[in-house]
């Protein structure tokens, strides 16, 4: 079951991925971009990690996407008109790319720590949210009073970025 | 059972996704989602990590709360990065990086 949802989900994520880098009209790459981002968040469920997996579909599917839309909406960004390739800039990426995944695949395989099969809970578990909530606001109480300052000042920066005269 | 390899390699193919769609495409907007793509994959690495990394039979939520963060941080870095992307529009009425080159050498 949880092979299924795993394989099901991750080729969803990679090829909606795919499709935002392929496709050109920017309405239907936020689109894919939202369905991979949904697809992510199934992945997280799959790891007893539901906090993160709604965080995931609210925030990034949700709110995030939404603005990109918006914004695109917003500017009228239509289908990119189809210039002539340039031939340096897709050679190189294209070879970044594979070289980064040839790292990766030779990296991980070479690892044995990294095929050990999905570990089982032992004894009782204290419930998800509760051990979320210790975590946050015990633990890490001072990074999330600080998460706090850095989200007021990205609003501020917002409202100063959108002003019509920068002074 | 999928093992952490398949997690790891899920999370690195769509970092390499993300990174080709920086290199490739030439929309401002477009970069700017394929950046969000590989903010989230490094997401899927941390969390396999803390699901596969059990403290005495117990999930350790160190990691859950580190993406918590991640994502937190990714928000206001959108709403400031589109804020420029207008602000950008504004002053030169295009959102393609090979029409914005003042700055090129």
């Amino acid at each position: 079951m949880l092979t299924v949802a795993f394989w099901f989900f991750a080729t969803l994520m990679i090829a909606f991925g795919a499709s935002v880098v392929l496709l050109r009209n920017p309405v239907s790459c936020a689109m894919s971009l939202v369905m991979s981002f949904i697809s992510l968040a199934a992945l997280f469920i799959t790891l007893d990690a539901a906090f993160i997996g709604i965080i995931q579909i609210l925030v990034y599917a949700g709110a995030v996407m939404v603005l990109f839309l918006f914004i695109i909406m917003l500017l009228d960004l239509r289908t990119e008109e189809s210039r002539s390739l340039n031939i340096g800039a897709t050679v190189g990426g294209l070879l970044v790319v594979s070289a980064f995944i040839a790292f990766l695949v030779k990296i991980i395989s070479s690892t044995p720590a990294f095929s050990q099969k999905l570990p089982d809970f032992v004894g009782p578990q204290t419930s998800e949210v509760k051990m979320i909530g210790f975590t946050l606001f015990q633990t890490f109480w001072l990074p999330f009073e600080v998460v706090g300052v850095l989200l007021l000042v990205a609003t501020v920066g917002v409202v100063v970025l959108s002003r019509k005269s920068l002074r | 059972m999928p093992t952490l390899a398949n997690y790891l390699l899920a999370s690195g193919i769509l970092f390499a996704i993300g990174l080709g769609g920086v290199m490739l495409r030439r929309s401002i907007i477009v970069i700017f989602m394929s950046l969000e793509m590989m903010l989230s994959a490094a997401n899927l690495s941390l969390v396999a990590f803390s699901r596969y990394g059990l403290v005495n039979g117990h999930q350790n939520f160190n990691a859950q709360i580190l993406v918590f963060f991640i994502i937190t941080v990714a928000a206001a870095e959108v709403a400031v990065g589109l804020a420029i992307i207008v602000s950008l529009y504004r002053a030169r009425q295009t959102t393609h990086v090979e029409d914005l080159d003042t700055l090129k050498f």
